[in-house]
């Protein structure tokens, strides 16, 4: 982590095209899927992510599955991040990994956060959503898990929500 | 480095519609990718005030009202990077959620990386790219707090300048400059008591200045949409003055110096050097400008 950051910070001094190439920096869509009103924790993870050097799109309350997927493409977002507090999950988060696989967003990341609880998460896990973060998770852990996923997409491995499933955080 | 060929596949597959290749192609200009288009084809409209006057809210607002009359709009929302982390928190779209579902609406967040001239460089190609896929009204939105999101707007080709009510900002809109570069100013939250006080504020304020015209300063309110479709038939007519068009320039040739500056392979060198002290901040200058 901490060589991680030490490249964000050599963003300032050697500009911003010569060093976009060697940092970790990724654009990142948080939304909240659905009628879940409660949005304390996807604003804390957006602010995690910013605060990691990563670009991050918030897409605030109550949007539709093909809203985000619509967000995700016109943002050209690499990840998205779910979170989902109002027990939605299991319709809403397979309908937003259809949605992009349909749209050729094959490579984008899915993660999901917020109530979901443990017998969901193997059906959440088949349908290409790559880590579920719940209550307590740091935000190393999920810093941690995207500097994974970039050594994993460097190495071939399959990350994205339309390539092979399998592995997950 | 991207392929000459792959960018101008994307082009003729954005311009076909297809907002994949369309948002695919402005990631590779904001890196640094020349596309396969001419300059300065496209306009835009900049849209800038103070944090939290209502801007976002308002665009959403203007957009409904666009998209009603059958036009499309694109949005190039542009905020400061964290100057610790150098990520961003790009907050702008949730603000325009009635956007996300229509097909006329594409909205773009944009971070400033923190470079003076990084993100600059790539807006003109940007506002191109939408113009030539058939954009009807492209915006360039952006937080007017200081002088280097003065210098984003800059790159517009006409600016609406966005205020709120009790809040004295204007003060801080003319201590930045962006007053003298406004083209249409709005004061936003005509719902609240003190907005006609501030209209007039700016209007007394602007009456002072020495401008061949003074710019037109309307009521709206984002909240309950009064005023929105007047602002919009009014931005039709609206059009900027030649001493504003000089100001622009000026705030991009600033834009695009600093950046030669900080793109400079001599940069570290410099720095260095001024860090111990054996040359002075003039010498710098000069050997850049030597180098240039």
């Amino acid at each position: 982590m901490i060589e991680y950051r030490a490249k964000c910070s050599n963003r300032f001094i050697e500009g911003y095209h010569r060093c976009r190439k060697n940092d970790l920096t990724m654009r990142i869509v948080v939304a909240k899927p659905g009628l879940d009103g409660h949005d304390r924790g996807a604003k804390v993870i957006a602010r995690a992510l910013r605060d990691g050097g990563h670009e991050v799109i918030y897409t605030g309350l109550r949007r539709t599955p093909d809203e985000i997927v619509r967000i995700v493409i016109d943002e050209d977002a690499g990840a998205v991040g779910l979170s989902s507090l109002s027990g939605a999950h299991s319709v809403l988060i397979p309908r937003v990994c259809e949605g992009l696989r349909e749209s050729r967003m094959d490579n984008v990341i899915v993660f999901a956060g917020g109530i979901i609880p443990e017998h969901d998460r193997a059906s959440l896990y088949d349908v290409g959503v790559r880590a579920i973060f719940g209550p307590g998770t740091t935000s190393s852990e999920i810093l941690e898990f995207l500097s994974t996923i970039e050594e994993r997409s460097e190495s071939g491995e399959p990350v994205g929500v339309g390539e092979e499933a399998g592995w997950h955080w | 480095m991207a392929l000459v060929s792959e960018l101008c596949d994307l082009l003729a597959e954005a311009r076909s519609g297809n907002r994949r290749s369309l948002s695919r192609l402005l990631t590779l200009v904001e890196e640094g990718h020349n596309p396969p288009i001419e300059r300065g084809i496209g306009s835009s409209l900049g849209i800038t005030g103070p944090p939290g006057v209502g801007k976002s809210s308002l665009i959403g607002k203007m957009i409904d009202v666009w998209v009603r009359r059958g036009e499309s709009v694109a949005v190039l929302a542009v905020d400061p990077s964290s100057p610790r982390s150098g990520g961003a928190l790009l907050g702008d779209r949730m603000r325009m959620t009635n956007a996300d579902s229509s097909d006329l609406v594409f909205i773009r967040s944009l971070a400033t990386r923190n470079h003076p001239g990084g993100l600059m460089d790539c807006l003109t190609p940007m506002v191109d790219i939408l113009s030539e896929c058939g954009w009807d009204n492209i915006l360039i939105e952006t937080v007017g707090a200081g002088q280097s999101e003065i210098r984003v707007v800059a790159f517009a080709d006409r600016i609406l300048l966005v205020d709120g009510p009790d809040r004295g900002d204007i003060i801080q809109a003319e201590k930045a400059g962006i007053m003298e570069l406004a083209d249409l100013i709005v004061i936003n939250k005509s719902d609240l008591p003190e907005a006609e006080r501030a209209a007039k504020a700016v209007k007394s304020a602007l009456s002072v200045a020495e401008d061949e015209f003074t710019p037109e300063v309307l009521l709206v309110s984002a909240h309950s949409g009064i005023g929105v479709e007047e602002l919009v038939d009014e931005l039709e007519n609206t059009t900027t003055s030649s001493e504003r068009e000089r100001l622009r320039v000026r705030e991009r040739l600033i834009s695009a110096w600093d950046s030669a500056l900080l793109t400079s392979p001599e940069l570290d060198d410099i720095l260095q050097a001024l860090e111990k002290g054996s040359i002075t901040l003039l010498d710098a200058v000069d050997s850049i400008r030597k180098d240039g």
